[in-house]
C-alpha cells in the first residue's frame, strides 16, 4: 500500500489552445514507504505534481495512481501537509487533529487514544487545547503534521512544509521528520527548494527542468546514506559536513544551475 | 480625515458641543416662530412628552408598551431572516447548482424596497403580526443571505482542500468549515440586517399595525400631536443605536476570540 505512479502525465492550465503547459510527460514511480523529494526551479510544476496525487487537480493527459488505483478525488489515504499549515483557526489543536478521525467514524475512545499518541509524537501535549493563532509557526506545522499522521495515511504529501519557518525551527523540524520516518515509515512525496533538505531527508531526489516541467534526473541518496553510514549522526550539521553529502548536494546544485533562467534558491 | 486622533475626552467634548449646537438651533427655530411651533415643538416639549408617554397610555399603550410590541415583531422578522438567509447563503456558497437557481430570483427581489411589500402585507395579514414581520423580513433577509453566501464562497481554498483531504463530507464541510469561516462576514451582515430591519419596522407600522411605535406616531400625526411624533422618532433612534452598539460588541468579542484584529 502506498506506491505512487506518474504515467505520461501532462498538465495544461487554461484552454488547450492558449493554455500554459505546466508539466510535460512526467514519469515517476515511488515505491512503498519510500521518501522521494522533488526539487526544481520555481514555477516548474512541483506543486502541481503533488496536487495531482492529492486529487485536487486532474492531469490533462496520462494518469496518476496511488496503490495501483487512479486518483480521482482527495481522500484521507493521501494526507497533505501544506506550506501555510492550513489549520482551522476556529478549532483547537485537539479538534484540528480530531476532524479526520471523526470523518472515519471511529469510536470516541479510539480517537482519544490516537490523538494522545499523535500529540505525544509531535511534542504537543501541553498545547492540546490552544488555538492555532496562539502557537508559533513551528508548533503550527507540528499540528499539521500530527493531523496528517494520525490518519494513518498510505501516502504523505508535503509541499515545502518548512518553507515558512525560520532557519533554526526548520532544522529541528527536519530532524523530527527523520525521527518520525523511522518510527512510522510512510511513502512520502516531499517538495522543497532547499537542496540540503532534500538530500538529508530523501531516499531519492527527483530534479525537474524549468517549465514545462519534466523529470530531468533522479538521484539515489539512500544507497549513499547506507554505504556511508549517515544514520550514525543524529544532528543534521554533522551529516552535512560529510564528503558524501557535500558531493551529492553539489551534483544537484549543478543540475539545477543548468536550468538557465531559473531563479532557484 | 488625516487629523491627529482625538483623545476620548476630546471626542466626548466635541460630540457634546455638536449636540448642544443642534439643540440650540432647534430651540431657536421653534421658539422664534420661523417654523410654527405647532409643526416643530421645542426640545423641552418633546422631553416632557416622552415622560408623559411613559406614564400614561397614548393610542392604547404607554411608550414602553409600544416599543415592546414593536420589538417583538422586529425580533420575529430578523430572527426569521437570519434563520432562512444564513443557511440558504451557506448552501448556495457550497452547491453551485443552488447558486445558479436562486441567484437570479434573489437579485430581482432584493432591489424591491421593503416598504413595497406593504400592499401585500396588508392584504395577506391585515393588521396582525404577519404584515410587519413580512416587511421586516424583506429588509433584513438580503444582507443575511448575501454575507453568508460571500463568506462561504470565498473561504480560503486551502482550508476547503485541507478538509477535503481529511475526508470531510458536505454536512460537516458546511457546519464546521464554511460556517465558522464565514462567521465574521455573517455577523457584519447581521448588523446590517438589524439596522435595515429596524428601519423597515417603523415604515411597516405606519401602515399595517394596531400597536407599536410607528402606529403611535400615525395616531399622533392625525391629532397634529407633533411632540408625540418626535418622541416616537427619538425612541426609534435610541433603540436603533442600542441594537447597533450591542451587535458591534458581539462582533468585536468574536473577532478577539478568533485572534483577528479588533
Ligand atoms: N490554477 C492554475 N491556473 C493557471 N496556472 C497555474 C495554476 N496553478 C499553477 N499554474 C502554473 O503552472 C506552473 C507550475 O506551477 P506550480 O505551482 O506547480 O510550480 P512550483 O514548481 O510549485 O513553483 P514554486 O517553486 O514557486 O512553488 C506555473 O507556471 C504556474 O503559474
Ligand atoms: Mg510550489
Amino acid at each position: 500500500m502506498g506506491s505512487i505512479r506518474f504515467d505520461k502525465v501532462d498538465k495544461i492550465f487554461g484552454s488547450s489552445r492558449d493554455g500554459v503547459k505546466a508539466l510535460d510527460n512526467i514519469n515517476l514511480e515511488i515505491g512503498e514507504k519510500e521518501f522521494v523529494a522533488i526539487v526544481g526551479p520555481s514555477g516548474c510544476g512541483k506543486t502541481t505534481c503533488l496536487r495531482m496525487v492529492a486529487g485536487f487537480e486532474a492531469p490533462s493527459a496520462g494518469t496518476v495512481s496511488v496503490s495501483g488505483k487512479t486518483v480521482t478525488e482527495p481522500g484521507p489515504d493521501r494526507a497533505v501537509v501544506f506550506q501555510q499549515f492550513a489549520l482551522f483557526p476556529w478549532k483547537s489543536v485537539r479538534e484540528n487533529i480530531d476532524l479526520g478521525l471523526r470523518n472515519k467514524n471511529l469510536s470516541k475512545a479510539d480517537r482519544a487514544q490516537k490523538i494522545e499518541a499523535a500529540l505525544k509524537l509531535m511534542n504537543l501535549e501541553s498545547h492540546a487545547d490552544a488555538f492555532p493563532h496562539q502557537l508559533s509557526g513551528g508548533m503550527q506545522q507540528r499540528v499539521a503534521i500530527a493531523r496528517a499522521y494520525v490518519l494513518d495515511p498510505d501516502v504523505l504529501l508535503m509541499d515545502e512544509p518548512f518553507g515558512a519557518l525560520d532557519a533554526q525551527t526548520r532544522v529541528v523540524m527536519q530532524e523530527e521528520l527523520v525521527r518520525l520516518a523511522r518510527v512510522n515509515p510512510r511513502t512520502v512525496l516531499f517538495i522543497t527548494h532547499a537542496v540540503e533538505e532534500a538530500v538529508y531527508l530523501a531516499d531519492r531526489v527527483a530534479i525537474m527542468t524549468r517549465r514545462p516541467g519534466r523529470i530531468k534526473e533522479v538521484l539515489d541518496i539512500k544507497s549513499v546514506r547506507e554505504a556511508e553510514g549517515w544514520d550514525r549522526f543524529s544532528k543534521i550539521e554533522d551529516v552535512m559536513d560529510l564528503e558524501s553529502f557535500v558531493h551529492l548536494r553539489t551534483q544537484i546544485w549543478k543540475s539545477l544551475r543548468e536550468e538557465k533562467g531559473s531563479q532557484v534558491v | 480625515m488625516n487629523d491627529h486622533p482625538l483623545s476620548l475626552k476630546e471626542t466626548v467634548l466635541w460630540g457634546c458641543l455638536g449636540l448642544f449646537a443642534f439643540l440650540g438651533l432647534w430651540t431657536f427655530l421653534s421658539t422664534s416662530g420661523v417654523v410654527p411651533s405647532q409643526f416643530l415643538p421645542t426640545p423641552l416639549e418633546v422631553v416632557q412628552r416622552i415622560i408623559r408617554l411613559i406614564g400614561a397610555p397614548f393610542a392604547g399603550a404607554t411608550l414602553q408598551q409600544h416599543l415592546a410590541s414593536s420589538f417583538e415583531r422586529y425580533a420575529f422578522g430578523v430572527v426569521l431572516a437570519a434563520a432562512v438567509g444564513i443557511p440558504l447563503g451557506l448552501l448556495m456558497g457550497w452547491y453551485r447548482l443552488l447558486d445558479d437557481v436562486v441567484t437570479p430570483i434573489f437579485d430581482g427581489l432584493r432591489f424591491i424596497a421593503p416598504i413595497a411589500w406593504v400592499p401585500f402585507a396588508a392584504l395577506w395579514f391585515g393588521t396582525g403580526i404577519g404584515g410587519p414581520v413580512l416587511i421586516i423580513f424583506a429588509g433584513a433577509f438580503p444582507p443575511c443571505l448575501i454575507n453568508a453566501y460571500r463568506g462561504a464562497r470565498f473561504v480560503e481554498p486551502r482550508l476547503v482542500e485541507a478538509a477535503r483531504m481529511l475526508g470531510t463530507g458536505s454536512y460537516r464541510m458546511i457546519t464546521e468549515i464554511l460556517l465558522p469561516a464565514s462567521l465574521p462576514s455573517i455577523v457584519s451582515g447581521l448588523r446590517v440586517s438589524a439596522g435595515l430591519g429596524w428601519q423597515s419596522l417603523v415604515g411597516a407600522e405606519l401602515i399595517v399595525a394596531a400597536a407599536g411605535v410607528g402606529f403611535m406616531m400615525v395616531q399622533a400625526q392625525a391629532n397634529v400631536a407633533t411632540p408625540t411624533v418626535m418622541a416616537g422618532m427619538i425612541a426609534i433612534g435610541i433603540v436603533g443605536m442600542i441594537i447597533d452598539v450591542l451587535l458591534r460588541q458581539g462582533e468585536a468579542w468574536m473577532r478577539r476570540r478568533r485572534g483577528l484584529e479588533a
